[in-house]
């Protein structure tokens, strides 16, 4: 049958440099979608749970979404399916640019990475071909001058790169690609790193994917597109001033977490929001492939162009550190990219090891002349390098994220994490329903796997108060299932600001060839988030591994307009699992069979 | 005292923050008049950093803060 599933998979193997093709097995894409959900159950199968995350044993998944690379607005991502060193369960990281587009392009719907090559090498694809090339002359490099110097040899190609940080094998190292794009989360660049793979080079002929049924899509296409063009957020907030645009509305709800989340309102954060960003630094907007949104920026760092911060950096390196210098930030955010580190959980790591300075447990003489003091936005700077280098015994602990470093000074509590991966911007003691979607992520600390930020503080489908716990549980369920089938399909999360679940499955029903309603769409993506909590369950993780931090649930809010505040999770994590059919942080058996999954897991 | 803070788009061509003594106005609507801002420009008003309607009475030591329909992650 015809449809946007290329239908090819790409076997790896860097210890035996073998190369095999296999088909792609579409009934298992029907039920997972592609991307996020078929990745997930691939690496399942693939019996990845048990293995050391780090060992040769692991195995890479880029796969690419059902829809990545059709006309469908925003279809220009893939994800990274593997087993995570950083929190030692599943770890899905997508990213956007065009990389995941043109692995479509040229034919493949996923690579699967096994093995350890001997030495660093890197694949290089063109079209059907795929060949594993010595890759020692790029070792060292970092993000933009390895993108250049493939380009070098490999004109058109799109880059995916690891920089330093993943080849120290530091559990906070992205998965980078197009230069500054990156599958940022759970420490995916170190299972890159640890097989001794510095890149994966793609060049594709062709430039189309065949849907299903091309007039179909034509039509749920156009549809989108004019939702996405109307929605005044895709339309006019995002492009306008990036995802930045949130440092003020969340501050001023006093959920902006400030200096590693001792207080929760930021009074300089107008300094480092996106209106300033906008006025002060920002060159223009960045697109990724077929999208009409634009909310990547490019901004002015010490007078060149770079790509500039989301919000979520702006805030980790700003508030989280106390640093209001926004250039600082952009930089720092930018040697981010350049080193190939995590721009949530590099800063919030940095943050954290504020803390552990603040209470003496840190001392001057670990710091080589750069003092990790609240506001030093020098040290925002310095530090991140410091831990893209891993240069310092004190860099190299903090290249492996805030819990371990945390743990290692004595104090566990002041690592702001679930499942040892840092939490995002969002203060969950203010906003009830966000600290389920934190404490129950399948892959540890996230906040774009139901995030309900947009019900509670934006509005958005409607006004949720952000203050209660009633319904929140349900709320979450149904944001985390349609995350993933959006994550599943190829799409960009914020494409959700405008569109709704009817959109995805005619979307999705004209590529593939399936006939989804909303309820069944909805249902896979419930399906997927099982699947990864058995993955989950088979890696070992236990039911009190679902919480948060205790600061979030003993600590009450000390500044700002949420003061006094704390979060109600011992309240709504009882309701979550009752909503999703669990016991015990884990799907029952009726569960399962209802989603189809008992019979093969 | 009354503070009106303004963001993103609401801030062309105003001030980014104005200062008012707070019985000059009953209700935010007050505000938004006196502002020349039309009601459907604000998706987002919080007063003290909680979401409310713009017929809400105005206090004195309320601070507004006004956004236009933003969104991001």
């Amino acid at each position: 049958m015809k449809s946007s599933y290329m239908g090819k998979i790409a076997r790896i193997n860097l210890t035996t440099r073998e190369v095999k093709v296999e088909n792609l097995d579409y009934e298992l894409a029907q039920k997972f979608i592609g991307g996020r959900g078929l990745g997930t159950a691939m690496l399942y199968d693939e019996g990845i749970a048990t293995v050391d995350p780090l060992s040769s044993d692991n195995k890479l998944i880029y796969i690419t979404g059902a829809m990545t690379g059709t006309a469908s607005p925003t279809s220009g991502r893939y994800m990274v399916v593997t087993k995570s060193p950083l929190t030692g369960m599943i770890a899905s990281s997508n990213s956007g640019g065009i990389w995941g587009a043109k692995l479509k392009y040229a034919g493949w719907e996923a690579l699967i990475v096994e093995g350890k090559a001997d030495s660093w090498v890197y694949i290089n694809i063109v079209d059907d071909k795929i060949e594993i090339l010595p890759a020692d002359e790029y070792v060292g490099m970092l993000s933009e001058e390895a993108d250049a110097a493939f380009k070098k040899v490999h004109e058109k190609a799109s880059v995916l790169n690891i920089g330093p940080a993943g080849e120290h094998l530091s559990l906070l190292a992205a998965i980078m690609n197009d230069k500054d794009r990156a599958a940022g989360r759970s420490g995916v660049g170190a299972v890159m790193g640890s097989k001794n793979l510095k890149a994966i080079t793609v060049t594709a002929t062709k430039n189309t994917v065949e849907p299903h049924d091309a007039a179909k899509l034509k039509t749920a296409m156009a549809n989108s597109l004019k939702k996405i063009k109307e929605n005044a957020v895709t339309h006019a907030g995002l492009p306008t001033y990036g995802t930045a645009v949130l440092v003020n509305i969340i501050n001023n709800t006093g959920a902006f977490p400030t200096k590693n989340w001792q207080e929760s309102y930021f009074p300089e954060a107008d300094e480092t929001s996106g209106e300033t960003l906008k006025e002060k630094y920002l060159v223009k907007n960045n697109y990724c492939h077929r999208c009409p949104i634009g909310c990547g920026r490019v901004v002015t760092i010490d007078g060149e162009a770079k790509g500039g911060p989301e919000y979520e950096p702006l805030w980790a390196y700003g508030g989280n550190c106390g640093v209001k210098d926004l250039n600082a930030i952009d930089k720092a955010n930018f040697y981010c990219n350049e080193y190939g580190l995590d721009a949530i959980s590099t800063p919030c790591t940095i943050a954290a090891a504020m803390e552990l300075y603040q209470h003496g447990c840190i001392k001057d003489e670990e710091c080589d002349g750069m003092p990790l003091a609240w506001g030093n936005a020098e040290a925002i700077v310095e530090w991140t390098k410091r831990m893209g280098e891993a240069s310092s015994p004190l860099a190299k602990l903090m290249a492996d994220g805030s819990y371990r470093l945390c743990k290692h000074y004595g104090h566990p509590e002041f690592s702001m994490s679930v499942k040892k991966q840092e939490l995002p911007a969002y203060d969950a003691r203010a906003v009830q329903g966000i600290g389920i979607t934190y404490a129950t992520s399948n892959r540890g600390g996230c906040h774009v796997r139901g995030y309900l930020i947009s019900p509670e503080v934006l509005g958005l489908p409607e006004q949720l108060d952000r203050t209660t716990t009633e319904g929140k549980a349900t709320w979450c369920k149904i944001f985390q299932d349609l995350t993933a089938v959006i994550d599943s399909m190829g799409l960009c999360l914020f494409s959700s600001f405008a569109l709704g679940a009817q959109e995805y499955a005619d979307l999705l029903n004209a590529g593939t060839g399936t006939n989804y309603d909303v309820a069944g769409l909805l249902e896979v993506g419930e399906r997927i988030y099982n699947i990864e909590r058995l993955f989950n369950k088979a890696a070992g993780m236990k039911p009190e591994d679902d919480r948060l931090p205790k600061r979030l649930t003993e600590e009450p809010i000390v500044n700002g307009p949420s003061e006094g505040m704390v979060s109600q999770i011992k309240v709504t994590l009882p309701q979550y699992y009752e909503v999703r059919g669990w016991k015990d942080a884990f799907p029952t058996k009726e569960t399962l069979d209802r989603l189809g999954l008992v019979e093969k897991y | 005292m009354l503070e009106v803070r303004l963001f993103a788009t609401l801030r062309e061509n105003r001030e980014k923050i104005y200062f008012f003594d707070a019985q000059l106005f009953n209700t935010v609507y007050d505000v938004y008049e006196y502002l020349g801002i039309q009601e459907d420009e604000v998706s987002t008003l919080l007063i003290n950093g909680f979401h409310s309607k713009p017929e809400t009475q105005i206090h004195d030591g309320d601070i507004l803060a006004l956004f236009p329909p933003v969104g991001g992650g």
